[in-house]
């Protein structure tokens, strides 16, 4: 889905900023603008706040300055039609003691969805990420990867109208970060989700979105940004393609002046 | 083909089994060959002679112990659990109250139970109360550990779908702390037969007849050294059988956790 500037944003921060509690400035006033159907990753080095920006978005964090808006209102109205949001944890954060379905289940369960219902939605997500065969184990059956997979089915089993994903496959190996990506980027492109993506590698990047934010540290704010043109099939062919190595070469410019404009040697 | 020593039926079970008995056959040999008295040390056999032919006063003092151990138990849970619900509300609720559970916890409890079978006059119930004041602890630390062990997170998710404090409660803080709190179980469970035999011997060295620590007084006081081992015996056999029942109960409950379609 292509996004469309004259939209109302799903969500949008306006002079946000964050202060923590021993002083911290964890971001300066920062405004930002997400329109319905993008892919936007949030990339920088350590300690830029992609995280800290993440948590805004999802309520996890209250802005010391500034406002953050969910379709242009405040948190109380997101859950409603065309207003879900999910989340996705850098680790799995799964329910151990629970069986996967149960895990995928739970946002459902939690929204007061009819049992049989919720049931069927969390298989159908299950299905969608291959995992259908793992719905009877609990989580400490199941390889890293295939965590991942079921915390994703539980991000999607809502059918979110925004996605927040926390860097998921940060911990995961080169082939199965590659796979879960293109998983990512089929799935977001089926649902036309508005997806915001905090991620270090800027592969990734390229790879699924279609803004790429950059920040700098101290303090954290945001630097620039680079967009690619939606249109673009994420599949292996364009992983391999010149214009992907070349949309990796602009961003790690960008990237390196990121780093030097945070007072890191590139 | 495996070694026997190295299956597992021998090494769980068969291999400490055979140990056990060679050393009753030791112990009985050494007291038959040196001709020790059984005022001194009685062989196993004549322990064994001596739980048959008091079988009926044992069995009913061995009855009167479990009676004590397992209502001390059950109250210690009830109240354990209570208060450890109550200290994770709030953060100066905790620090104000456990330095006082902790004190209740260090107090040994032979130097308290000479009082509180004073002060409660029923003697049935102060042997609970003793018995309870030694097997609470564990239920409440451990609780209140298990309470705040919630992996933060599964808490964060929780808040940002907007779950309410009793769905909180059912489905995160429940499950997280079951382990910790079954773990506290099996202590609580030893802790409570250790609290009821002591409390017996303090009420029978005031005279109330009760239970098998107060077989152990009589016994002494009338040199019957065997019957003395005899409900010795049968105290460490009554301790054995709670902790493997209390192991089953852990195991079955988290598998059943961990298995339950509608969890």
């Amino acid at each position: 889905m292509i996004a469309n500037p004259a939209a109302t944003p799903v969500v949008e921060l306006r002079a946000a900023e964050k202060v923590f509690d021993d002083g911290t400035r964890g971001l300066v006033p920062i405004d930002l603008a997400v329109q319905p159907g993008e892919f936007v990753s949030l990339i920088g080095p350590s300690g830029c706040g992609k995280s800290t920006l993440l948590r805004l978005l999802a309520n996890l964090h209250a802005p010391s300055d500034g406002q953050v808006l969910w379709w242009r209102g405040g948190f109380d109205q997101v859950g409603g039609d065309g207003r879900r949001l999910s989340f996705v944890f850098q680790e799995p954060t799964l329910m151990p003691w629970a069986s996967v379905l149960a895990n995928v289940r739970l946002p459902l369960d939690l929204a007061g969805v009819p049992r049989q219902e919720a049931q069927a939605r969390a298989r159908a997500a299950l299905q969608a990420v291959g995992l259908a065969q793992a719905q009877d184990r609990t989580p400490g059956q199941l390889s890293g990867g295939m965590r991942m997979r079921v915390s994703i089915a539980r991000g999607m089993v809502t059918r979110p109208d925004l996605l927040l994903m926390d860097e998921p496959f940060g911990a995961l190996d080169e082939f199965t970060r590659n796979r879960l990506d293109a998983d990512l980027a089929a799935l977001s492109r089926q649902g036309g989700l508005t997806t915001i993506f905090v991620t270090h590698s800027l592969y990734e990047a390229v790879f699924l979105s279609s803004r790429i934010v950059v920040m700098a540290s101290n303090p954290g704010r945001l630097f620039g940004e680079m967009r690619i043109d939606p249109a673009i099939v994420r599949d292996q062919a364009f992983r391999l393609s010149e214009r992907f190595a070349l949309l990796c070469r602009d961003l790690s410019v960008l990237l390196t002046s990121a780093a030097l404009a945070s007072g890191e040697g590139a | 083909m495996t070694p026997l020593v190295a299956r597992p039926w021998f090494v769980q079970i068969a291999a400490p089994v055979l140990l056990g008995l060679l050393v009753l056959c030791g112990w009985q040999g050494f007291c038959r060959l040196d001709h020790i008295p059984p005022y001194i040390l009685p062989a196993p056999g004549d322990i064994g002679a001596s739980l048959l032919a008091n079988r009926a006063t044992l069995l009913h003092a061995l009855w009167s112990t479990m009676k004590v151990t397992l209502m001390a138990l059950a109250l210690s849970v009830a109240i354990g659990v209570a208060i450890a619900f109550v200290l994770v509300q709030s953060r100066v609720l905790e620090n104000s109250l456990l330095p006082y559970v902790i004190l209740m916890q260090v107090t040994p409890i032979v130097a308290i139970a000479p009082l509180i079978i004073v002060l409660v006059k029923a003697p049935a119930v102060a042997l609970v109360v003793c018995a309870t004041v030694i097997a609470i602890f564990p239920i409440i630390s451990n609780t209140l550990q298990g309470l705040r062990s919630v992996d933060p997170g599964l808490a964060d998710y929780f808040s940002m779908n907007k779950a309410s404090r009793l769905q909180f409660l059912l489905r995160l803080r429940i499950p997280s702390a079951l382990p910790m709190f079954l773990a506290g179980l099996r202590i609580s469970a030893g802790l409570s037969l250790v609290g009821a035999v002591v409390a017996e011997f303090v009420a029978g060295t005031g005279g109330t007849s009760s239970g098998l620590a107060y077989e152990i007084l009589q016994s002494g006081f009338q040199l019957d050294i065997p019957r003395m081992f005899a409900s010795l015996a049968l105290i460490t056999v009554a301790g054995l059988a709670l902790y493997g029942a209390m192991a089953a109960l852990q195991r079955m409950v988290l598998r059943a956790l961990s298995h339950a379609p509608g969890r």
